[in-house]
Formats: structure tokens, sequence, C-alpha cells
């Protein structure tokens, strides 16, 4: 089998610099850090979640509550395959109702665990707002999803993937591009 | 019979003592301060402290009865826990151990509290077996635990046969937490029927109703394959026929928690006896043929038969007075037991001495894990002081009991109590 | 996960334990939420098939279900009404003509679970069979062990009771030998199996010497029909012998913890103050009972095991 051709589209700065751009266009969109409340989905959703929380700390002077989304069982697609969740699970700890809820993730692809992310909220209250922040933005979407904040839109085809990896995860920062070839 | 209390300083001089925990025969004195061996040895005599000639008398452990029947509570006409300790020491007996058939049973922790509590104001040590059953009625166990902690020493239902098999499994599988024997009165009351004695030549001579051997054997065959599947300990009660013996012999030589006794009266008599139709002859299990007798005997020599217990059943006369299939079973035997069974065995068929008095004090005393140390400076004097060799006829005066069903009157003995000492007291038979 | 019933837990994978086990803790994050529900299971049917009265554990499996999103159905027979064998056989075949998916069954025979996978193509999980094995029950006992410890293997276990007609009891001892804790069981030697030490256990009638050597004790309910079975003199022997009582625990000065599967016959083989002390984690399997029977249901029913992709 053919190994896949990795090119690297963001370097670690790169990375950073889309960062704190969201940061503050969280904030400009939001007149401010009032309501506001990040909920990274797992897993690695989690590290830039936290990355957002000290830099809208930095500029704003507020540190805004966290959360965190398991959305294993939330999947549309727990008919075909099962996934064993990850241990760490959910942990939403402050009340959801009446804030501004943002999403973090690093990818966002066909839509679909944002979908379920909105639908695990559901179980824990009634948001004034949900908005979605995302560090790359592929493309093929395939339910009616779209990002507030986009940290890179990077257009794909099929065959190929996006990875990114990040430095609390996988010890250092980047987007991959991968291509598989048959 | 002369019950007193033991001066301060006593000596038994000159005797045997037999020490049948040492295996030894040593000629010498003991003295007794204050209820207590003082010492063993040679004591001087002086004119303040009595003196007991025991010149050509062994001197040895008081007898530990693990068979009797006390009849109290419920029929102290018959005998109460004082003159079945009276009847005791006139046999040389310093220990008894009692069985529950009383009225009400002795089934429940707060009944052998009574029973202890009891036996503090006898001149006996009495100590209480618990029954098996609730009420002896075959259907639940009793509280063993709780009997134990109160002074129970083993269970039994005698009088009758746990006659449920699962029921037997049970108690011997329950006493595997403790570590006591399970006694079971081996009888098939199914085949025994009306029996009153023996099946063979006799009893259709006489045309007594009858039962088999088998009545116990089976039984007995059952109990022992059971104590090796839950691993329990069993005590068989009075043997009576050489099938039984067969069984017991086999099992032992695999298994070493199963110990048996055996009655004076099925060593002294046979079934021949009843010819005169003596309802004293009367008892459960049946006195049987001069083969079982010869059984038995060979059996107590080889140590298939572990100890000696008289299985004392008073009855009064008006009981026993009536015709033969009306009479209830059973004979006292406390006062005879030595004569009879020294008689048989040591002068009839060469056992030793030592061996003899074994059977009825170590032996006994393992089985209930009694105290055996009976010649240690400091321990509470219990022991009796015998005649080996006097030949004597059994009379209604040497009877202590309350009743007097006894069908040793009149017959000669071989070996006599003359003295036996406990708590403190002196009885000179 | 390995097999497509969960009917015992003898030479059940460890592994697969350990999945459930996992699972149950994400699902009882889920039983803290404001909602209490998941998608997962939605459109499944299952039906609760409970031929012996126990509003317990019925309850706790129809819980999960629930929370899972699925349909349930619940179907009491009497035994008295049924014959044994052929009703039973209609019974499964009426079922699977309705196109169910699973059945949690509870069944008084030793075996009747594994011959219901006979006579259905539906998912079995029993909920109880007879006093054989009781496999959910001994999966929220070792969910609350790894909860209150952190680990199983090397864990001093004693169970103490009527062990001969307990299923919990023999689903403990598979489940806890294959998670490499050590077991011991205790009680009156007449309600202890024979050749029960071949399962690699110890047998001990001293409870004081068993309460000092467990890091906890899972305490059986006695019945009072074991006194009129000849097997057990009286409830006040029973307590004097093996009773967890206050006076009892207070002789040893040790962490100890208590468990009992319920329901509890207070002041006979438990004392109130100790069920309700800070030692007892009682309520706690009643909670994990319903999330490891989520994670159950969740990994049989989800299909096969594979890596999610976004």
């Amino acid at each position: 089998m053919a190994s896949p051709k990795i090119k690297n589209i963001m370097n670690s700065e790169a990375i950073e610099r889309s960062i704190t751009r969201l940061a503050h266009e969280i904030l400009e969109r939001n007149h401010g850090a009032d309501k506001l409340m990040l909920i990274g989905i797992l897993s690695r959703g989690e590290p830039l979640a936290k990355r957002l929380q000290s830099l809208i700390q930095k500029i704003s002077g507020t540190k805004t509550p966290i959360g965190f989304l398991d959305i294993t069982f939330h999947r549309d697609d727990f008919r075909d395959r099962l996934v064993v969740p990850q241990v760490k699970g959910t942990d939403i700890n402050d009340p959801i109702d009446g804030k501004i809820i943002v999403l973090v993730d690093d990818v966002l692809f066909t839509g679909r665990t944002i979908r379920a992310a909105m639908d695990e909220l559901n179980a824990f209250g009634r948001p004034q707002k949900i908005q979605l922040a995302v560090l790359v933005d592929r493309g093929h979407r395939e339910i009616p999803i779209k990002a507030d904040f986009v940290g890179n839109n990077i257009p794909t085809h099929e065959g190929e993937h996006i990875k990114v990896l990040v430095k609390e995860i996988d010890n250092k920062d980047g987007v991959q591009l991968t291509q598989s070839r048959n | 019979m002369n019950f007193s209390k033991l001066k301060k300083q006593v000596i038994l001089k000159g005797g045997k003592i037999l020490d049948p925990l040492a295996n030894t025969i040593k000629k010498g004195d003991i003295l007794i301060q204050e209820g207590k061996i003082k010492a063993i040895g040679k004591v001087k005599s002086n004119k303040s402290v009595q003196t007991i000639d025991c010149k050509n008398l062994i001197v040895t452990h008081g007898f530990c009865d693990l068979h009797a029947h006390f009849r109290e509570p419920g029929r102290e006409d018959k005998e109460t826990l004082e003159s079945g300790s009276m009847a005791a020491l006139a046999g040389g007996f310093t220990r008894v151990c009692v069985m529950p058939n009383t009225n009400p049973p002795i089934d429940s922790p707060e009944v052998i509290r009574y029973i202890v509590d009891r036996s503090d104001e006898c001149p006996v040590y009495i100590h209480p077996i618990g029954a098996i059953t609730k009420g002896q009625e075959g259907k639940e166990l009793t509280e063993m635990g709780a009997m134990l902690a109160e002074g129970a020493v083993a269970f039994s239902d005698d009088g009758l046969p746990v006659t449920d098999s699962a029921m037997m499994r049970n108690a011997l599988d329950y006493g595997t937490m403790f570590d006591i024997p399970i006694i079971n009165h081996a009888e098939d009351l199914c085949l025994k029927q009306d029996g009153v004695m023996h099946e063979g030549i006799v009893s259709t001579n006489l045309g007594l109703l009858s039962s088999p051997d088998l009545t116990e054997s089976n039984m007995v065959h059952r109990d022992l394959s059971l104590t090796n599947l839950t691993g329990g300990r069993l005590h068989v009660p009075h043997v009576s026929s050489a099938k039984s013996l067969d069984h017991i012999r086999f099992s032992k030589k695999n298994n070493d928690k199963i110990t048996a006794e055996v009655t004076p009266h099925h060593l002294f008599f046979t079934d021949n006896d009843l010819q005169g139709f003596d309802t004293n002859l009367k008892v459960a299990p049946p006195i049987r043929t001069i083969a079982d007798q010869k059984a038995l005997v060979k059996a107590v020599k080889d140590c298939t038969l572990d100890c000696i217990a008289t299985d004392h059943a008073p009855h009064t006369i008006e009981e026993k007075e009536g015709t033969f299939d009306l009479a209830p079973f059973g004979m006292i035997g406390l006062e005879s037991c030595f004569g009879a069974v020294n008689k048989v065995l040591v002068k009839e068929n060469d056992m030793d001495q030592l061996s003899l008095i074994q059977m009825l004090t170590t032996k006994p005393r393992a089985i209930m894990g009694f105290n055996n140390k009976l010649f240690d400076i400091g321990v509470n004097a219990e022991l009796t002081i015998i005649d080996p060799k006097e030949e004597w006829v059994f009379s209604r005066k040497d009877i202590q009991s309350r009743s007097h069903n006894s069908p040793f009157i009149g017959q000669n003995m071989y070996g006599r109590i003359k003295y036996t000492i406990n708590k403190g007291h002196i009885s000179v038979i | 996960m390995k097999h497509r019933h969960l009917l015992g837990l003898k030479d059940y994978p460890a592994a697969d334990i350990k999945t459930i086990i996992d699972t149950a803790f994400s699902f009882k994050e889920v039983l803290e939420r404001p909602i209490k529900k998941v998608p997962s299971l939605n459109g499944k049917t299952i039906v609760n098939l409970f031929f012996e009265n126990s509003t317990r554990t019925r309850i706790s499996f129809e819980l999960a279900q629930k929370r899972l999103s699925a349909d349930t159905v619940n179907f009491s027979a009497s035994t008295s009404s049924l014959k044994k064998g052929e009703t039973f056989k209609d019974t499964a075949q009426n079922l699977e003509a309705m196109k169910i998916d699973a059945v949690v069954m509870r069944h008084p025979t030793p075996g009747a679970a594994l011959h219901l996978t006979k006579h259905i193509d539906a998912i079995i999980i029993n909920a109880g069979d007879g006093t054989h094995e009781h496999p959910t029950q001994a999966i929220l006992d070792m969910t609350s062990l790894h909860e209150k410890f952190g680990y199983l293997e090397g864990l001093k276990i004693a169970i103490i009771g009527d062990i001969s007609h307990s299923r919990v009891a023999l689903s403990n001892i598979y489940g806890l030998k294959t998670m490499g804790a050590e077991v011991t069981l205790c009680g009156p030697a007449t309600l202890i199996p024979p050749f029960i030490e071949d399962l690699g256990v110890s047998v001990n009638y001293n409870v004081d010497e068993v309460i000092e050597w467990a890091d906890a004790l899972n305490v059986l309910r006695i019945q009072r029909e074991r006194m009129r079975g000849g097997l057990l003199p009286s409830i006040r022997e029973y307590r004097n012998l093996f009773g967890i009582t206050t006076e009892r625990l207070s002789k040893h000065k040790k962490e100890l913890v208590i468990m009992h599967p319920g329901p509890m016959n207070r002041g006979v083989e438990i004392d109130s103050a100790v069920a309700d002390s800070d030692q007892a984690i009682i309520l706690n399997q009643v909670l994990n009972g319903v999330a490891s029977r989520m994670a159950i249901l969740y990994l049989l029913l989800g299909g096969k095991f594979e890596e999610g992709k976004d």
C-alpha cells in the first residue's frame, strides 16, 4: 500500500496568530466577555478552548467559564458503528441557561459533530445563543451548519484528510493535509 | 454410701496410682489439700490429716460418662440432677454428659444455661448435650452457636434418631463450624416398627416383636457416609451390633473424626438373658446375640470402640412393672458399670487394667475436650479409688439413683468402687 | 465485545468487563445532568421479561433503557401459570414475532437465559436465572468497588451470608476472580456450596477474621425459608455468628467498605447504623446499577466495535 503524502499547511506560529484573531473576533462580535461561555468539543477542542479562555482573559480581563463535551452518545451514526467513549467524558459544571455559548472544535467537516454537540447541550439547559469557533473549516457540509469564527479555510477533495496537532496532546502544534493514494 | 466434705488435708496412702494419661501404674501417696492435688509420691502422715488406706487399691482419674439421662427438667420422679450425681459418684464417675430428651427438651441456649447453673450445685460435673433439632422434632436445627456459648458440649437427639438424612447432613455440616461431635441414636424406626428386642432365635421362641441388627447398622452406615461427605465429627452412641462395628472399623481407617461408645449392658448380657422377660433388659438398641457380644469385646480391644458410656436411663417402678411390650426402654447403669465391664473385659477377656480405665477416663474426656491432666499439682481433685479384684454381688442397696430399674441386681461383679473424690467432697461407697 | 449476549460472568473476558465499567462511569455523568437522556438507543425495543418478582432490578433496567431513549415493554409472568418448557418457548417466539431487539430476563430456573437464546434471535441479558448467575449485579458491584478504590486487582473482597442460594455471589466470584481480586466466603457451613473452593476462593466461618482481612464486605440477605429447610437454626443465631453489627465492627479499627445488593433485612444480616454509615456504599451501588446497565445495553445493542471518525 502506498504511504500517504503529508503536507504541512500551518505551523505553530500560524496557529497562534489564528487563535489570537479568533479571541478578538469573539469579543468583538459579542461586545465583550459578558455572558460568554466556552465549550470545547473533545478531544482537541479542549486544549483549543483553554487557549481561547486564557487569551480572552488577557485581552478583556474576564475569565470566561469553560466546559467540555464528549459527543459520543449523541452521534447519529451509532447504528452503524460503536464508539467507546473517552474516559474523560463530558464535564459541564456551570449552568448554561441564558449564556452565549461558543462551541470550540479543531476541524469543521460534515457538521454532524456540531449537530450532536448542540443536541447534547439541550440536556444541560437553554443558552441564549450558540456560536461556533473552529481552527479549520475544510468544507463538505452534509447538514446546514456554519461556523461563526474560522481560523483557516482549507478546501479539500475526497481522499484528503485534515489533521490538527496540538502540543497538549501531540507534543507539537500543526495542521497537516494528508492525501491517501490507492 | 457416705457423702461428706473433704477434710482440709487428706492423704491417699499406699495405693497404686494408675495414670491413664501418662500410661503408668506407680505405687505412691497423694496429698489433697483444700480439695486440690498438693503432692504425689511419698507423703508423711500425721494426726491432723485424714488418711485413707489405699493398700492394694487403684487410685485413678474419676470416670467420665458421655451418655446419661438425668430426667430433669420434667421427670424428676425418675431422677434429678442431684440423685443422678449420687448414682454417678457411687459408680466412680465425677463427670457426666446428660442427654437432652427431657421435658422441655434441652434445645435452646436458655435450657442449656439452666442445666449449667444447676450443675454448679451438684457434686458431679454435669455437661449438657444439646438437641440437634428444635423439640427433637427433626425439622429445624437448634441454635448450636448460642448453645455452645452457654456450655453445651455436643449435640444429639438421643432417645430419637435423626430420621431425615438431609437434616443429619445439615447437622454435621453446620457442626463443622464448631468442631463438636454430633451424636445420632442410630435406629431406623421404619425397620424397627414395634420391635422390643433383637430379632433372632430367642425372640422367635419368646414370641416378642423384634427388630434386626440392620435397624442400627444401616443408619450407622448412613451417618458414617454423611460424616465423610461433610467433614463433620460423628460419635456413635451405644453400638450394639457386629455389623455396625464393621462399618465403623472401616470408616475409622480414613477418618479420624469418628468415635464410638459401648454400654456395660451390651458387653455383659446377650439376648438369651431375656428368657425371663425381665423388662429391665428392654433397651434401645436391644441386647443382641453372643456373636455380637464377642464382636463388641473384640472392638473394645482393637480400639474400634473408644469408650464406655452407661446410657443410664432411669424409669419408675410402675413403668417397668408392666408387660414387656408396654415398658419403656432403658436401664440405670452408673453404679453397676465398673463391676460389670471390669468382669467382662479384664477378668474374662484378658484386657489390661490400664486400657480399661482409659476407656472410662482419658478417652471419653478427649472426645469432649475435657481436661485430662488430673494428676497435675494444683488441679481440683477428681479421683476414684477402686478395689480391682473384689468379687461382690450387685444389690438394691448399691443403687443411689431415684429409680431401680437394673438387671444387674443379683449379678456377680468383679472390681468395686471404694471412694470417689470430687468438688471438695468424698463419697465412701 | 466478545459475546453477543450477557448470560453470566463465567469466562467473560476481563477486557470487556473493564470496557463496561469505563463506559458506566461516562453514563454516570449523564445521570447527573438536568436532562438525563442520550439518544443512543433511539428506536430500539427492549422487553423486560420477568418470571419472578423483582421490582428493584426491573426498575433499574427500565430507567437505564429509558435514559438511552429505547422503547421498553414489561412482561411479568407468574410461574404458577406457566408449565415448564412448552409455554416458555411460546412466550419467546411470540416476542420474536414482534421484532424486538433485546430481552432482559429474570427466571427462577438456572440456565433459563441460555435456553432463551436457542429460541429467539434478539440479544439476551440475564437479570438473574434462579440460583445461578446475576451478571449485571456483579458488574455494578465491581463498578462501585472500582469507583471507591480506583482498581480491582488485588482487592480483598469478602462475601458474607447465604452463598448457596445467591446468584449474586456466584457472578461476583467469577467477575472478581477474572479482574484479579481475592475473594473469601463467610457464612453458615450449611449455606456454603460444596467444592466452592475449586473456583479459587477461600472459605472462613470466622467473620471477625474475615473482617480483619477484607478491604470490602458484600453482605447478602438472609431468607427466613432457610430455617424451615433445616439449614439455619434462627435469625438470632445467624446474627450472633455472622451479623455485621455496630458492635462487631467497632472491635475492628479499620477502613472497611460495606456493600449490600438489597433489599436489606435491617437488624438481621446488617445493622441499620452500619447500612446508613459512611462506610456503606449501598446507595452508590443503586446509582451505579442504572449506569452500568446503561453501559451494558449501549455496548451490546450498539453493534460491532470500531474507532470513530468525525
